[in-house]
């Protein structure tokens, strides 16, 4: 029998709330198969499963918020019996933080201060007193406090528009403070020569029709991926020690137009050509935006690679996403003056940035890695 | 198709891509992506919109010349026959 958990999706999420079951008892699955829909700080997300068999029992019910860990369901693989079912009673429900706002309420004595123009305001409008916190002289309520009360009524509807942002922006702070305080980063920049690099890119396009154009970000992800191979160690997690990953999957930042970002993973980047690359992303970038990723590609990440595009600052320096063990900046390409063999040139130049776990990794390594995307930079036609 | 079909047609095409955005609050001189915040990734796929919709193929090395709905709906019109 297998346990099927609830997934972590990234560092930053502590539980999600069963929205939907896609599976009944008797059904079988097989890796990959998406038999669940979980709500989550980053919106709606389906839930693969890893495993081969037959649902033999859904342990939690739809609407049911569990932490991270618990069991969903259990699965029949046809394998011996080793976990008894006792022992997957589902584990403590997340309970909901209404009771202590609810005393206020109870707590409200008969006779309520309040001046005689709030008493009228809030008739006028329709609240009850005893909804309304006094801010006056023993607690008394006040006009404003009416005011306020009236602003609030009519805000939810206006509130409940930002939540989705409002989430994830918690989620991304959770994660990045959880960085900053655990992670020794140390920072490392290179500046490298883009023109090679787009004089390929620019001829490559015009052989092509609009659909299978190249953006400059995909030179870098492959740049990335292939550096990647060759020093393997800021691949991986830090989990007591680094644990090296052998599947180099990028973790690629989109940006939301309302704020906020979403990590989906390019899973295997290295062994993608160019042209699977684009198609990755052509997949991956509207579902992100559209907050519709897939279990997998929220949490295998095994490095982040954040790109801020043309025609924004020079240089990003990234916080690791937790538990990997580095992160790439990729900064707008611009023109800069550039001096090599003695004589004095303007090029495309973009920044590169690595921030990297100090207990994982060193400068020597970091700056290797380094060399080795800058390397890759200067032969496009062989990414 | 006039200018104003082209201009509405365009609208569409952005909110498509854009879904959270008010093209149609663009000035003729604003530049689309940047006043829309459309990322290098969209900006593809509204190329690829526009070329399909309007049946016509943009080079790369025209990008400079559609960045402002002006230069844009003068760029259609020109190429659309």
């Amino acid at each position: 029998m297998i346990e099927f958990k609830m997934p972590s999706l990234g560092a930053d999420m502590e539980a999600g709330t069963l929205a939907e079951w896609l599976v009944k008892p008797g059904d079988t699955v097989k890796r990959g198969d998406i038999i669940a829909v979980v709500d989550t700080q980053k919106g709606l997300i389906d839930i693969e499963v890893f495993d081969e068999g037959t649902i033999s029992e859904l342990v939690i019910k739809e609407n049911e918020k569990v932490p991270v860990g618990t069991v969903m369901a259990l699965i029949e693989s046809g394998k011996e019996d080793l976990t008894k079912k006792e022992a997957i009673k589902p584990t403590s429900k997340i309970e909901e933080k209404k009771a202590t706002e609810k005393i206020s309420v109870v707590a409200t004595p008969q006779f309520i201060k309040a001046s005689p123009l709030a008493k009228r305001i809030a008739a006028e409008k329709g609240i009850e007193l005893n909804t309304i916190k006094g801010t006056g002289e023993d607690g008394a309520i006040t006009k404003e406090d009416v005011e306020k009360a009236i602003i609030e009524k009519m805000a939810p509807a206006a509130e409940k528009k930002i939540t989705t942002t409002e989430n994830i922006r918690m989620a991304v702070a959770a994660a990045m403070s959880k960085s900053n305080r655990e992670i020794p980063h140390y920072y490392l920049e290179t500046k490298v020569d883009m023109r090679k690099a787009l004089t390929w890119l620019t001829e490559t396009n015009k052989q092509r029709t609009v659909k299978q154009r190249l953006l400059p970000v995909i030179l870098l992800l492959k740049a990335v991926a292939k550096a990647l191979v060759e020093i393997p160690d800021l691949n991986g997690y830090w989990e007591n020690g680094l644990q090296q990953k052998q599947d180099i999957n990028i973790g690629f930042v989109v940006s939301l137009r309302g704020g906020g970002v979403m990590i989906p993973a390019i899973h295997n980047a290295d062994k993608k050509t160019i042209d699977e690359l684009m198609a990755a992303l052509n997949d991956i970038i509207p579902r992100a935006r559209a907050m519709k990723l897939r279990s997998s590609e929220l949490s295998e990440s095994t490095i982040t690679v954040t790109n801020l595009g043309e025609g924004n600052v020079e240089t990003v320096y990234g916080v690791i996403y937790p538990p990997q063990v580095a992160i790439v900046g990729f900064g707008s390409i611009t023109e800069e003056p550039w001096a090599e063999m003695g004589m004095l040139d303007v090029r495309p130049v973009i920044n590169i940035t690595l921030s990297a776990d100090h207990r994982a990794t060193d400068g020597a390594t970091g700056s290797r890695f380094l060399m080795a995307v800058k390397n890759h930079l200067q032969k496009p036609e062989i990414l | 198709m006039n200018e104003q079909e082209i201009r509405q047609t365009i609208f569409q095409l952005l909110k498509k891509i854009a879904p959270d955005t008010e093209p149609e609050k663009l000035q003729p001189d604003d530049d689309i992506r940047h006043t829309l915040e459309i990322d290098s990734f969209d900006g593809l796929q509204f190329v690829v919109a526009l070329d399909e919709h309007f049946g016509i193929e943009t080079p790369e090395a025209d990008y400079g010349k559609i960045d402002t709905l002006r230069n844009l709906v003068t760029y259609i019109m020109q190429r659309k026959k």
